[in-house]
């Protein structure tokens, strides 16, 4: 396809408002499926979580899991949204071979929360409101593998294998409502927000929230009108952008597309769009028409939802902190800079230096050790930091020993990669390995008085003021004692007996 | 006619309790017969001598080691082929699912087994229970034993004409509209819709999920309630299935008193459209149970006018999106068009051949009734006339214990009569669609022969939501009062099919 | 007067996945017109206010509890299947949506 031609993102936004609109489908982590007994499990075997009910066998029935009701309505509560008194499934009447039954099992006109509404905080500190128009149920479609052609793509397959591991798997559909006035703003807005999202259904353990993982998918709909305009513009629909960055780089890719359309004199199609990472557009998909009929009816097979305020409430007072609020508490308790919080944000260390901290660390000290030493092992090991084998708690336990002069900084760094080389608690590490800090003030004295004895200069200097020539002693010291001992006793011992 | 295939499921269950004869016995005096009869009346799509009479084998050694495992145990049982069997191909009367062999059985089917009543075939359907006749059958029409040129009713007339020449002691349908009822009514036999939920309808393949329920086809009234009992009861697989049970069926059959009853007899459905002998037929059960001491009330349910329009919207709407998953990917027929066809041309070809001329016409009815613009005055409306007629039948309930009509419009028509005409076909639901649309428990007992053809009629009892108990009482009642005339059951009279 | 033309028959079998030679749209447009007049009556028997029954015994709050129950296995799963490979249901080439 030829590469359609753009606005600059600059003129784009000077001439027109976007307006956008986001559907986040959430893949719930429940046991089980949506509507049937089969593990609702990530890689298993093709078509072996499969029955009657999710393969769409003749005669099969569904059957609701209470706890996927239960955390649709807790995402709707901490999402502000109202729980519906009375919610209902319909059936989404469409074919296509990932769809057992060719009909999706969701929610239309009823969904089970609507009307809430999430803070959004930018880099820049400036907070959007993001409407939420509702949140509804609805079931996983199968995943089809495209054989011959191109590489996995269905352009030009020879034939396609569908595998109905993941039909039937619980989704919840969080929409929003038009977000106006983002201006420029818009695509990181809408990155953020799924960010959000996904940091809240994780938070909450509703959703593994995997992005890579298709647990957390965003469909972006994007639409521009002349400023001052009250008419909305014709919208796009890209569908399941699977990354955070995709979906900024989607929402800038179709202001400028459709600006430059748009300033030519041209029409909007409406139509769904795929986003294409690696080659850095979006492509045209199927345009809506009337095939798009999909006969929504209340499905007959299933009763109303209709939650009691005692079973809300009781979900309600299950619901954790909101992230947003979390992270406005700890940087507030910890004290930290907010360059210094953003650096723990960015590399999605609260959890740790929360933990850290409640083991007895201060929080500046808990920032370094995860921020500083630990993340550059990592780096060096090629791992994630939150996946190196040391614990908050021993992270905490060495720090104490510093605070309290029985290591000192260098020491400590030897004791967390003898727990990382697998070698134990840190007490052990340090009894292994002879790390304790040489407190014997006596042992110090003699090492002091044999370094003195080679350099014998040194006293004339520091009596003479120049207190910079101990560290000459220090350093043999040091030496002498293998690095444990604390450098600064040191100090004060050679000063002593310059006296 | 051996003594066995003439006897009611009753007097089998005592002959094997008792030992008097073993349920291999049994089974296999109706296998000779079915056997034997089938290629006449086309009443079994599927038997298998072998499998049935392991069935029975087992039964036999059950009861050997001194278990009875229900009060039918060893009484061998037709099921309608939109049923789902491990053990036998299940068709639902299409060729769209020739040689589906499932992997689950219905729970209703489990149950038969568990209850150790051994399955003798899967009976002939209108295909996907669509049509009152069999005709509309992918695997050619089910013929009446009363005389084989005509119908035996539909979409059930498979396991109607199997009861009724006796090719089966019990069997079950299925009736989203009259598709257990009308049979039984063309037939001289007796059909039970109980209250939808009363039976699980996991393992039935789907028509329209609001109105499918499946029941008992039998010789008589206590067979059908000895069976709902069997295959009644709340199943997780089903969450529309009712909660809580509804007791025990038998019982109420031997409480059957007609002191203090009120019956009720519907204005709409007493007069127009039905044929003369058939009203006489009708007549003549209101009197009886006038003379026996019950109270006769005429009530009136005004939106019963609509109740054949309500359906034939809500069943095309339901059915054309239960019946989608037929796509020729995980089971079926697979008809692959030349060329180059893309999985959208197979699945049209494949639905264009694999499914008959109703269907479609009502596959596109249905899509038509829930499209976009359309769905408010067809589907929305329809499901209003709904609420309209539980109100009717609300009020009808608070002068009347139970209502009675006459199951049918006419006895049994000739086979190609009506065929194509599809107006036509659809009123022969009348009186039977209002039960379905409410929801509420319906039985037709035979009530005699129309004077003008000598076929059997019969007559439709009615009770509220869940009073199935009373519905089988006051079918007792009726069937009473004709035995004490007849000496017999109507189907006794049945012609002796093997000079046919 | 009926409002079942050939074009929305075809539309219809279409929105159904069922393929229609020119005769059948002529055959079903005609038997559908009458089918639908009559059915619309509906539309004369209810006012606004009359509520939507899509159930007919109320019932609310059915639910099955998250626990895992036996699935299928492959071998079973794949066993009605037209085609299969790979573990997985086989099927033509899809319509290209890209």
């Amino acid at each position: 396809m030829a590469k359609e031609q753009l606005m600059s993102y600059e003129d784009a936004i000077e001439r027109f408002e976007v307006v956008i609109g986001l559907e986040v489908h959430v893949e719930l982590n429940t046991v089980s499926k949506m509507f049937c007994g089969c593990a609702n499990n990530f890689g298993s075997e093709p078509n072996t979580n499969v029955c009657p009910t999710c393969l769409g066998l003749p005669g099969s029935l569904p059957a609701v899991n209470r706890k996927a009701v239960e955390s649709s309505i807790a995402i709707g509560l901490a999402l502000d949204c109202q729980i519906a008194s009375n919610g209902r499934f319909a059936r989404k009447n469409y074919f296509y071979p990932d769809l057992a039954k060719n009909f999706q099992t969701s929610q239309f006109d009823e969904p089970i929360a609507f009307e809430g509404e999430i803070s959004i905080e930018l880099e820049t500190g400036e907070v959007f409101m993001v409407p939420i128009e509702r949140a509804h149920m609805e079931e996983d479609a199968g995943k089809l593998t495209h054989v011959g052609g191109a590489t996995g793509r269905i352009q030009g397959a020879e034939y396609s294998l569908v595998d109905y591991n993941r039909a039937g798997v619980p989704l919840v559909e969080i929409v929003t409502k038009p977000i106006y006035g983002a201006l420029d703003k818009a695509p990181e807005l809408a990155a953020t927000y799924v960010r959000a999202i996904r940091d809240i259904v994780k938070s909450m353990n509703v959703s593994d929230a995997k992005m890579e993982r298709g647990n957390v998918r965003c469909d972006a709909n994007v639409s521009l009108r002349e400023k001052g305009a009250e008419k909305l513009g014709t919208r796009t629909e890209t569908k399941n952008v699977n990354s955070l960055k995709s979906i900024e780089n989607t929402v800038r890719y179709e202001i400028q597309r459709q600006a430059f359309i748009l300033a030519a004199g041209g029409k909007i199609v409406q139509e769904t769009r795929h986003w294409h990472e690696d080659r850095g557009h979006t492509s045209a998909g199927r345009p809506k028409s009337d095939a798009d009929d999909y006969r929504y009816f209340p499905e007959p097979d299933l009763v109303p939802v209709q939650p009691s305020e005692e079973w809300i409430e009781e979900i309600r007072l299950t619901l954790t902190e909101k992230p947003s609020v979390r992270r406005k508490r700890l940087q507030n308790d910890w004290g930290f800079a907010d360059l210094e919080f953003r650096d723990v944000l960015n590399s999605d260390l609260l959890d740790e230096i929360e933990a850290t901290v409640a083991a007895g660390a201060s929080p500046q000290s808990a920032r370094k050790w995860w921020t500083g030493e630990l993340a550059r092992l990592a780096n060096v090991q090629e791992v994630a930091v939150q996946d190196l084998p040391i614990t908050p708690e021993q992270v905490a336990s060495i720090q104490k020993l510093i605070d309290s002069g029985e290591l000192t900084d260098r020491i400590a760094r030897d004791v967390v990669a003898g727990v990382l080389a697998g070698e134990g608690e840190p007490a052990e590490v340090i009894e292994s390995r002879g790390l304790k800090i040489v407190t014997d003030e006596g042992a110090l004295i003699a090492a002091i008085d044999k370094a003195l004895a080679s350099q014998p200069d040194v006293m004339e200097k520091i009596r003479d003021g120049k207190l910079q020539a101990a560290g000459a002693v220090i350093g043999a010291v040091m030496q002498e004692m293998r690095g444990q001992a604390d450098a600064a006793r040191v100090r004060e011992l050679i000063l002593e007996r310059a006296k | 006619m051996t003594d066995i295939t003439s006897s009611s499921a009753a007097i089998l269950a005592g002959l094997i309790s008792s030992k008097k004869a073993s349920s291999v016995e049994i089974t296999t005096a109706f296998l000779d017969r079915l056997e034997k009869l089938n290629p006449k009346t086309n009443s079994y799509l599927y038997f298998n001598r072998e499998n049935s009479l392991a069935q029975a084998k087992r039964a036999d050694q059950q009861l050997a080691e001194g278990k009875t495992v229900s009060p039918l145990h060893g009484v061998p049982i037709a099921v309608k082929d939109n049923l789902t069997t491990t053990d036998a191909p299940t068709t639902a009367g299409s060729k769209i699912l020739e040689g589906w062999v499932p992997q689950y059985d219905a729970t209703v089917v489990r149950k038969l087994r568990e209850a150790s009543m051994p399955i003798l075939g899967k009976t002939n359907l209108d295909e996907f229970a669509m049509g009152s006749s069999t005709e509309f059958s992918a695997y050619g029409p089910s013929k009446n034993p009363w005389d084989l040129s005509r119908i035996p009713g539909g979409s059930g007339g498979g396991s109607s004409s199997a009861i009724a020449g006796h090719l089966a002691p019990l069997a079950i349908g299925s009736d989203t509209g009259g598709s257990i009822r009308f049979p039984a009514a063309m037939t001289g036999s007796v059909g039970a819709k109980p209250t939808y939920g009363a039976v699980s309808r996991y393992g039935l393949i789907a028509l329209a999920s609001s109105l499918d329920q499946i029941g008992p086809v039998t010789n008589n009234v206590m067979d059908a309630a000895m069976l709902q009992d069997v295959i009644g009861g709340h199943d997780p697989h089903d969450s529309t299935s009712l909660p809580n049970g509804l007791g025990s069926m038998v019982q109420s059959v031997k409480e059957a008193d007609v002191k203090g009853l009120k019956v009720g007899v519907v204005k709409q459905l007493s007069s127009d459209g039905f044929q003369p002998g058939v009203k006489a037929c009708f007549d003549d059960t209101i009197e009886k149970l006038a003379a026996a001491g019950a109270e006769i009330v005429e009530v009136d349910c005004p939106s019963f006018e609509y109740a054949v329009a309500a359906y034939y919207l809500i069943l095309p709407a339901e059915a054309s999106s239960n019946l989608a998953k037929f796509d020729s990917v995980r089971f079926g027929l697979r008809v692959t068009p030349d060329g180059n066809p893309t999985i959208e041309n197979v699945m049209a070809a494949t639905r264009e051949q694999g499914f008959g001329p109703e269907v479609k016409r009502r596959i596109i009815l249905g899509t038509y009734a829930l499209s976009s613009g359309y769905y408010d005055a067809y589907y929305g409306s329809a499901q209003k006339v709904r609420t309209l007629i539980q109100q009717d039948l609300a009020k009808a309930f608070t002068q009347a214990d139970v209502l009675l009509t006459p199951t049918a419009p006419t006895t049994a028509f000739k086979i190609g009569e009506k065929v194509n005409d599809p107006l036509a076909m659809y009123l022969n639901d009348i009186a039977t669609i209002p039960a379905n649309l409410a929801g509420i428990p319906g039985i037709s007992v035979p009530n005699g022969l129309a004077s003008e053809d000598g076929l059997p009629s019969g007559v439709q009892i009615l009770a509220p939501a869940m009073q199935d108990g009373q519905m089988y009482r006051v079918a007792s009642i009726v069937e009473k009062l004709y035995m004490d005339q007849w000496g017999a059951s109507l189907i006794a009279r049945v012609p002796d099919l093997e000079a046919l | 007067m009926s409002e079942i033309t050939p074009d929305l028959v075809r539309h219809l079998a279409s929105l159904s996945r069922i393929l229609v030679t020119d005769q059948e749209v002529e055959q079903l447009a005609g038997e559908l017109g009458i089918i639908v007049d009559s059915v619309a009556t509906v539309t004369k028997a209810v006012s606004g206010d009359v509520a939507a029954t899509s159930h007919p015994i109320p019932m609310a709050n059915v639910y099955r509890e998250d626990v895992i129950l036996p699935s299928l296995t492959q071998l079973q799963a794949l066993s009605s299947a037209p085609d299969s490979a790979d573990g997985r249901f086989k099927v033509n080439a899809i319509l290209d949506e890209d």
